[in-house]
């Protein structure tokens, strides 16, 4: 059984105080906040067994390999890959997309190629191309976002498909929406019109069950962060065939098999694409939290979220002045609700709201296209996860009544 | 929340002086690449005063607010004078706490002017 009060305790934040009132964190988009276990798990690696990874014939260097390999093993069955040669471990979901940029993207993209990207990328999903289009002379065309509805323009994409894209980038969820694309199909017909396609899943990994064989998506990438893991870690997912096509990202250490003065033999997937001492306690605190997350059930925590959603979306939207960026009904969303308030800056809302212990996303949202196709150029964002309750939804609205008041909107 | 005096959200509101002046003695456009919020201001001197002062913005209440309450209070100082102005200065201009997550706002007016001077 889903217990929202029982999950809270298991996340040493949440008692905090702010200004004096009890934090309500309403930007887990952002970042989510982390449950003691993953604290811990982290804690556990720096006491007990800190050594380097595949290096060492010692017994705490063999059990720091054995942590991190069996991370990438839990990532492996969470999102259901084939075979762990398919995990590879970065930063965060912004090297993973850089990553491909500079292998795949350098190596098979060329002057006068399409890339096509959606309105309502993330940046992370929109600069590397417009870097990588600027060097080798491709286009980058956007598939429009139609805002009435705050969802993709499924006609303009298929049309877009006859330009033949040699890639396809596309966020699952939406960061400044909360749209839930429906990715299967996108991928789908990106493939019958012979393009690769890279997902951003940043906004969905944490929140429900995904399953990358399902998607069918060449390149999958999302942040630890986001996910009650870590800060610095990060995954890129890709298809084993397409990542045997592609020379290495980095050089250095753990990405070689062989160094002679002359040059290198490549090490086997995913190391390949690994140089360098990695993030091993990031990857450990990853693992612990997806046990977290698994204990819990993906099922339950969309399905909590999906009810948050629907309550706080109809009561903010019964305030007047209130004004939505991205679809309204809590359907085929997640609980990611950007808003406008007339007459109030996003900005000082932020403030007002963290007066009262609140902590919610103001700006841009680092998705500057998808809020200027609508018109808009920051909003306030709440964002909510499987700690979040009814009652902290009610004082964020009861903030939003008194933004209202302060600004007579 | 005591960030939001009368005062602040009388100049939000109500905004002194916006416009432009052409052929201004001092200009400059001052952007928060942070939140995307601009002021602009303009500088008429006259025997060695501040003659007139407009400027252009948009943004949050803090940042616009300063800008207004700031340049309303420039017409009649020398040049030196608006070269001392610092954020303690603006700061009791304003007559309210600013947050230290929000100074940045409060300031942008007084960077504009500090630049348009440079
Ligand atoms: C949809 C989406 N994509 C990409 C990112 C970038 O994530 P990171 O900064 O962890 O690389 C974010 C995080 O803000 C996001 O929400």
């Amino acid at each position: 059984m889903f217990d929202v009060e029982k999950i809270r305790k298991d996340f040493p934040i949440l008692s905090r105080k702010i200004h004096g009132k009890p934090l309500v964190y309403l930007d887990s988009a952002a970042t989510s906040q982390k449950p003691l276990s993953v604290i811990e798990a982290t804690d556990k690696y720096y006491r007990e067994y800190n050594a380097n990874v595949h290096r060492g014939i010692y017994a705490i260097s063999e059990e720091a390999t054995a942590a991190y390999e069996g991370a990438r093993e839990k990532v492996r069955v969470f999102i259901n890959a084939q075979s762990v040669e398919e995990i590879i471990f970065t930063r965060n979901a912004t090297e993973s997309i850089n990553l491909v940029r500079f292998t795949w993207g350098k190596q098979f993209i060329g002057k006068g190629d399409v890339i096509l990207i959606s309105e309502m990328e993330h940046h992370s999903n929109i600069v590397p191309w417009q870097l990588l289009a600027k060097e080798v002379g491709a286009e980058l065309l956007y598939i429009p976002i139609n805002t009435e509805t705050g969802r993709l323009d499924q006609n303009a994409y298929k049309k877009l498909l006859g330009r033949k894209p040699k890639l396809v980038g596309i966020v699952h969820m939406s960061n400044a929406l909360g749209t839930l694309n429906p990715v299967q199909e996108v991928v789908r017909l990106a493939h019958e019109a012979g393009a690769v396609v890279i997902v951003d899943g940043c906004q969905s990994v944490p929140h429900m069950p995904v399953d990358v064989r399902d998607l069918d998506a060449d390149f999958f990438a999302f942040s630890g962060h986001k996910m009650l893991g870590p800060s610095g870690i990060g995954v890129l997912y890709g298809k084993k065939r397409v990542l045997e096509t592609m020379e290495p990202f980095l050089g250095g250490g753990d990405m070689i098999k062989e160094v002679t003065k002359e040059g290198a033999i490549w090490n086997d997937l995913p190391y390949k694409f690994e140089a360098g001492t990695p993030n091993v306690a990031g990857a450990i605190g990853l693992g612990a939290a997806i046990d977290y997350l698994k204990d819990v059930g993906m099922k339950n925590i969309w399905a909590h979220e999906q009810e948050m959603a629907k309550y706080t979306l109809k009561k903010l939207q019964a305030i007047s002045s209130v004004l939505i960026i991205g679809p309204r009904e809590a359907v085929d969303r997640g609980a990611v609700i950007s808003f406008a308030l007339q007459g109030a800056h996003p900005h000082d809302m932020a403030s007002i709201f963290d007066d009262a212990g609140i902590s919610i996303r103001a700006g841009h949202l680092c998705a500057q296209p998808a809020l200027a196709v609508h018109g808009v150029d920051a909003v306030a964002r709440a964002s909510f996860y499987l700690y979040n309750t009814k009652e902290e939804a009610d004082r964020f609205l009861k903030t939003v009544q008194k933004v209202k008041k302060i600004f007579g909107s | 929340m005591n960030m939001y005096q009368e005062n602040i959200l009388d100049h939000y509101k109500h905004p002194r002086n916006k416009g432009k002046i052409e052929g201004a003695d001092f200009q400059h456009r001052e952007p928060n690449p942070l939140c995307g919020d601009v002021v602009e201001v303009y500088v008429q001197m006259d025997g060695g005063k501040v003659a007139d002062v407009k400027w252009e913005g948009a943004g949050c209440a803090i940042s616009q607010a300063s800008a207004s309450i700031l340049f309303e209070s420039l017409v009649g100082k020398t040049e030196t004078e608006l070269r001392k102005l610092n954020t303690e200065g603006v700061l009791t201009l304003l007559q309210t706490s600013v947050n230290p997550a929000r100074l940045k706002c409060a300031t942008l007016g007084l960077v504009a002017l500090q630049k348009a001077l440079k």
